[in-house]
């Protein structure tokens, strides 16, 4: 077993993890279900039907050209799920390395060069520098997860040196050296699997961060493009007829909200999960 | 201090070159030139060529880059190619918007903030304590621009209170203007506080636990006292450092909110050149705007180190 979950109970998982849970599983299932059913098609347009409230027949109510709006809701969390994620993703896919390598050449030229380069990106005002990104590239989810991504790197990169500074201190790696194992093998087999609950938790936190930024993105146009429905497009359109159809607005806002929250209690009662010594403090 | 003092120079210097350089690089992508760009792609070919020359896209990359730098240091923004104005007049006006909303929302967030968070962290593990806590983790949650659509929803067409956007200027007084701002404000302040109520408990709970506290209550102090005397003031320096951060924040979420409440500000300056593809303004803004965040972070760093005097031994 991962040395993550040795000695470990999983009765020792907070209450609100488990409500984060399932917030999350919730979002989640709707996303996954969405690929195979949504209640109505959400490119059938019925304008007879328009600013229905909620109803039987449409749990949600319907927008401005009478769609199914828990249909869209279901289509879009697809996008800010599939954009948080695979920005997360870039963050793993290039700051892991980076913060590892920073790591194993501790004091070296490459190590200050990769700290002082995060310091620089964290510096900048992110969701400045991603509509300047998305205004350059044009607005879509590709762009956005890039403009996302970027910001993640940096992240990872230094979760990753300062728990595996912590790794290479102690004796195990000390061991694995002396039994002939190199700098990348060391890296890539005792130190990965034990900085392992320090990435689960930061890649929550910043998938939670991902869904914010996408939502604002798509809110201001940068994002998704029509007809691919996302949940900051479905409120952007609801502006402006808050006052004949609040139900436009209040639902899509609702589910990032769910989301969000989900995240980041789940993020906080793994990090309680992984550290009970943070939670002596915390709670 | 003078060499940590001269070292945040350096870094500041380099991040605003970096920082230039990423602006100008990425506008540099865009397919085609910012001329073609800019005229879209019905032009003809010679306003292409004229419009290239008139804004010194002729010369090489590197000068170009120079040339826009220099600029800068002299406040010379460049000219819009939209409206014919200099830059630096079109930002004049809209920071007169954009800054105080921000400074507002700050000043909510943290009159706010504050006192729950002390408030949680002296009833700590009290039901009181878990519903703020409750509620903090929801404000965090909660999408600021989703969040200012509500209030328009509650406090401008249901109950009237104020106006569902607009900006009335300051020149018909301060109360006026301020009232235009108070729901932005309230929108941009609610995430913000919520960080910061969070970090002033957990923050105020290391403080309690410290020894010097004990000696304070085994002194004869009475629990508030003791917090109030010894408590806040220690727990105040890391909340210090958020606050500042959080600026950034602030200056990035206006520019969002702005577009709820269509306020003449910045971020709307920014959206309208985007859609009018009037390039100079979008990176001299852009520039601005992170040059402005990077020096609050800047001199929040060394206010830092001058108010805590155990940092400044540490980093000697």
């Amino acid at each position: 077993m991962m040395p993550l979950l040795k000695n470990k109970n999983l009765s020792n998982l907070s209450f609100s993890f488990w409500v984060g849970s399932i917030c999350v599983l919730f979002v989640f299932l709707l996303a996954i279900v969405s690929f195979f059913w949504t209640p109505y098609d959400v490119t059938s347009l019925e304008i007879s039907n328009r600013f229905k409230t909620p109803s039987y027949n449409h749990f949600l109510g319907t927008d401005h050209f009478g769609r199914d709006i828990l249909s869209m809701i279901m289509v879009g969390t697809q996008t800010s799920i599939a954009v948080a994620m695979v920005a997360v993703g870039i963050g793993i896919l290039f700051g892991l390395p980076l913060g590892l390598i920073a790591a194993a050449k501790r004091g070296t030229f490459f190590d200050d060069l990769v700290m002082r380069f995060n310091d620089l990106i964290f510096a900048f005002p992110a969701l400045i520098i991603a509509i300047l990104i998305t205004a350059v590239l044009g607005p879509g989810a590709f762009n956005a997860i890039i403009a996302i991504g970027i910001f993640n790197i940096p992240v990872f990169a230094r979760v990753a040196r300062g728990a595996a500074l912590t790794q290479w201190s102690k004796e195990y790696i000390l061991a694995a050296q002396v039994s002939g194992k190199g700098t990348i093998l060391i890296s890539i087999e005792h130190i990965i699997p034990n900085i392992l609950n320090l990435l689960i938790v930061q890649a929550t936190i910043q998938f939670s961060l991902g869904i914010l930024a996408e939502a604002a993105l798509s809110y201001v146009g940068l994002g998704a493009q029509p007809p691919i429905p996302s949940l900051g497009r479905m409120l952007a359109d609801s502006q402006t007829m808050i006052s004949i159809a609040p139900h436009m607005a209040i639902f899509p806002g609702l589910f990032i909200v769910i989301t969000v929250l989900g995240l980041n209690l789940m993020g906080d009662g793994l990090r309680d999960y992984f550290d009970p010594k943070l939670k002596v403090s915390n709670s | 201090m003078l060499e940590y003092f001269f070292r945040r120079v350096v870094t500041l210097f380099f991040t605003l070159v970096f920082a230039s350089i990423i602006i100008f690089v990425s506008l540099e992508i865009i397919p085609g030139d910012p001329a073609s760009y800019m005229l879209g792609i019905n032009a003809q070919e010679d306003t292409v060529i004229a419009l290239k020359k008139e804004l010194g896209l002729d010369k090489p990359k590197f000068e170009r880059y120079l040339i826009w730098v220099k600029g800068m240091l002299i406040g010379d923004f460049g000219v819009s190619y939209t409206y014919r104005s200099p830059v630096i007049e079109m930002v004049g006006e809209r920071l007169w918007v954009s800054l105080p909303l921000a400074i507002y929302a700050l000043l909510l967030s943290t009159i706010i903030a504050l006192p729950v968070g002390i408030f949680a962290a002296a009833n700590r593990g009290k039901i009181l304590d878990f519903s703020i806590m409750g509620f903090t983790q929801i404000g965090i949650a909660i999408p600021n621009f989703w969040f200012a659509m509500l209030l328009v929803y509650l406090f401008a067409i249901i109950l009237r209170w104020f106006s569902a956007g607009g900006f009335a200027g300051w020149e018909d007084g301060i109360i006026l203007g301020l009232k235009s701002l108070t729901l932005p404000a309230i929108a941009l302040a609610l995430p913000q506080a919520s960080i910061l109520a969070r970090v002033m408990r957990s923050s105020l709970i290391d403080i309690l636990s410290e020894d010097f506290m004990k000696t304070a209550r085994a002194k004869g102090l009475s629990f508030k006292k003791a917090l109030i005397s010894h408590g806040i003031r220690n727990a105040l320096i890391p909340v210090l450092t958020i606050i500042g951060l959080q600026f950034s924040f602030l200056m990035a979420g206006a520019i969002i909110i702005e577009n709820v409440f269509f306020l003449p500000g910045l971020g709307r300056l920014i959206f309208q050149s985007i859609a009018q593809r009037d390039i100079i303004v979008v990176e001299s803004v852009i520039m601005l705007l992170v040059f402005s965040v990077v020096l609050v972070t800047f001199i929040v760093d060394i206010a830092y180190v001058i108010v805590d005097p155990r940092l400044r031994s540490s980093i000697l």
